[in-house]
């Protein structure tokens, strides 16, 4: 008998019950809520008169439409209001953890589950949201889901799910300095490509994954669902214990210690067979920009944005042609003359301590360009932005001419007032280049916070390791 | 309830990209929404009108885009689209499948689908049908050879049918294929389990406590 896959492992561990066709009852440990794709699933509990079946596995928090600044006045979009108040009566109508705006906990809900411990290896957690992938860092099945699921999951506790396939990306060998996680990820999604991870669960493993900081393995994660896998996910070692150790919803005292042992049990089996596998070597990743309307279509900052008529494929290359029309771009142009309007740092992919950080360590004596109308760093939670300001980051972004707003998800989808206008061009630390994804003609180009920081300072894309 | 999915046979609509995401399907400024319902209007926002577009707007009134597919007025009354590879990827916003069946989209074929949006078409009534991408390349010379073509999808038989009575099989698995033949509510089926998932609780309370005592420890 061959070995088991982390997958594998955390698979067999959450069947309840399979169907004759393999479909499985998948139980589920941790379901993080927000106010965008809940509100019909209470709704239609309500409808139904059905109860969640367990509510201490539920935890809400309003990100996605949360202004960003004033917050003292309110939301002013009534719309919005409308959401965020609905999450509230929901979450006061079925007694469900909870943290509002004005709560220090309150963040993005990939940022805060982490933090609170909410998240812990072994667990499946879902959320109704695509990067939900990110929780996956910590050696958990995590995976994002519809409104429907979400719907199925409060009142079942289960999730009705076909096994993936299991995959593999090893990037093997250590990255250089200034090449960060989303370096890696974005390099790994430009080889695999938007659909390459499809029907997939992806264990990013190697000695750059293993070298990376939790919240590294999280940018990771959190994007293996522009590679197309549903679930990204990394084996436990001390830096996943050590991280969750203390934190306010992990196990105490003997608890603790069960709980570790049986987290060192989650890595794939040294004889365990992958359906797929991808090495990559991580001396040659530099850091990457995307050029496009879809996070394959990356480059490394060194390199030029490519040509349509070296693509083969007539459809690739009418997709590459849309893309340099709406971004306004010409093939064989080098990647540091593309001139900047705004630049956000945020986002559930990189928000965290760590990012604010590196960009700081960038900025830090330095000024934003005259140009860039904008410059935003919107850390990932209350905590992470109150530790921030302990250790003077927000002053060195003021300084340098950003601004410092409160937490949530912001210009990464702009559903709140932050956004860009048609034709603006915006270096981000986000995750999806979309056509409009930041505001009705808006071009996305995604890059690490230290990428973004540099571009800030010059007004265009930079090699930040020669800064 | 679910609305239930057996045979139909309607007009085609192409839609030749690739990667067609979420965020294209239905726009973020209107997931403010509270409901399922009333996306029909805003499907394709982006693509579809000349200007931009917000929630509550009358968007009869709204300039379109007249080089757009879905304004073309071979196409009114489509309830079949056709794709390209990896339709539906990015956000898992259900929003986008309410969008389609809400404008009257009952199936979308495509060589390939988007993991998150393949499920959440299910759930909706909304059949997604994988064919061979040779296939979707020559349905896509046919559609745009002949006005008014249609094809014929039948989920009983599992099976696409040109005009001329060519047909392609395709796969669903065979769980989905009966909740969406049925119009069958998956919780319900799922609480029928009940006894079950208490078993698995039980089971594995012992085996990891720690799972169940989820909230704010001191």
């Amino acid at each position: 008998m061959t070995g088991k896959t982390l997958y594998d492992k955390l698979w067999d561990a959450h069947v309840v019950r399979r169907e004759e066709d393999g479909t499985a009852l998948l139980y589920i440990d941790r379901h993080l809520v927000h106010e965008v794709t809940s509100p019909q699933a209470f709704e239609g509990l309500r409808l139904a008169g059905r109860k969640p079946w367990r509510t201490d596995t539920v935890v809400a928090v309003p990100d996605h439409n949360v202004p960003t600044k004033d917050r003292d006045q309110g939301v002013a979009d009534p719309v919005a209001r409308t959401q965020l108040e609905t999450l509230q009566e929901n979450v006061n109508t079925f007694g469900i953890t909870f943290f509002p705006m004005g709560d220090v906990r309150q963040g993005i809900v990939h940022v805060i589950g982490p933090e609170q411990g909410a998240t812990l290896p072994g667990m499946t957690v879902v959320c109704g949201d695509s990067h939900t992938s990110t929780h996956g860092a910590f050696g958990a099945l995590s995976m994002g889901i519809g409104t429907s699921e979400v719907e199925h999951v409060l009142a079942t506790q289960c999730l009705l799910q076909k096994k993936m396939k299991n995959m593999r990306v090893s990037v093997d060998g250590h990255v250089g300095p200034g090449v960060t996680a989303k370096d890696i990820v974005l390099a790994i999604i430009g080889r695999i490509g938007t659909a390459g991870g499809t029907g997939c669960a992806i264990e990013f493993a190697g000695e750059a994954i293993r070298d990376l900081s939790m919240e590294g393995r999280m940018t990771v994660c959190n994007m293996a669902i522009e590679a197309g896998a549903r679930a990204g996910m990394v084996a436990v070692d001390d830096t996943t214990i050590e991280y969750v150790k203390d934190r306010p919803f992990a196990p105490k005292g003997e608890d603790w210690e069960r709980a570790v042992a049986a987290w060192r049990e989650l890595q794939s089996d040294a004889d365990a067979v992958f359906d797929h596998e991808v090495h990559i070597d991580a001396a040659d990743i530099v850091p990457q920009v995307t050029w496009g309307t879809s996070p394959e279509m990356v480059v490394p900052v060194t390199d030029r944005v490519p040509d349509p008529a070296a693509a083969g494929d007539p459809v690739k290359a009418r997709g590459m042609e849309r893309a340099l029309e709406y971004m306004g771009l010409q093939a064989g142009m080098p990647v540091t003359d593309i001139r900047l309007d705004k630049v956000f740092i945020g986002s559930c992919t990189n928000a965290r301590l760590e990012d604010l950080r590196a960009a700081a360590r960038v900025v830090e004596g330095r000024r934003v360009a005259e140009h860039i109308k904008l410059a935003m760093v919107v850390p990932g939670s209350g905590l992470v932005k109150q530790q921030a300001e302990r250790e003077g980051l927000d002053r060195i972004f003021r300084d340098a001419g950003f601004e410092w707003r409160d937490p949530g998800c912001s210009m990464c989808l702009a559903m709140n007032a932050d956004r860009l206008e048609p034709g603006e061009r915006c270096a981000s630390t986000s995750n999806r280049n979309f056509e409009g994804r930041q505001g009705l003609g808006g071009r996305t180009h995604l890059v690490s916070p230290a990428m973004a920081a540099a571009a800030a300072v010059a007004g265009h894309f930079v090699d930040v390791r020669t800064l | 309830m679910m609305e239930r999915f057996d045979k139909l046979n309607a007009v085609v609509m192409p839609l030749d990209r690739s990667n067609v995401d979420t965020d294209a399907i239905i726009p973020k400024q209107y997931l403010k929404s509270v409901k399922r319902t009333g996306f029909g209007p805003t499907l394709f926002d982006d693509w579809r009108y000349l200007d931009p577009g917000e929630p509550g707007m009358d968007h009869g009134q709204r300039r379109v885009n007249p080089d757009f597919v879905l304004n073309d007025p071979r196409y009114q009354g489509a309830r079949i689209l056709l794709a390209r590879k990896n339709f539906g990827c990015g956000s898992s916003r259900e929003h986008a499948v309410w969008a389609l069946t809400d404008y009257g989209f009952r199936v979308v074929i495509a060589p390939s689908f988007a993991d998150i949006f393949f499920g959440n078409s299910f759930k909706n009534g909304l059949l997604p049908v994988v064919l061979d991408e040779a296939i979707v390349d020559r349905l896509f010379e046919e559609v745009q050879a002949h006005p008014g073509y249609t094809l014929t999808v039948d989920l009983e038989a599992q099976v696409v049918t040109t005009p001329s009575g060519e047909s392609f099989p395709f796969e669903v698995e065979p769980f989905r294929r009966h909740c969406l033949l049925n119009g069958l509510d998956d919780i319900g089926l799922t609480l029928q389990h009940a006894d079950e998932i208490r078993a698995y609780e039980a089971r594995r309370r012992a085996e990891a406590p720690w799972l169940f005592d989820a909230g704010p420890r001191a």
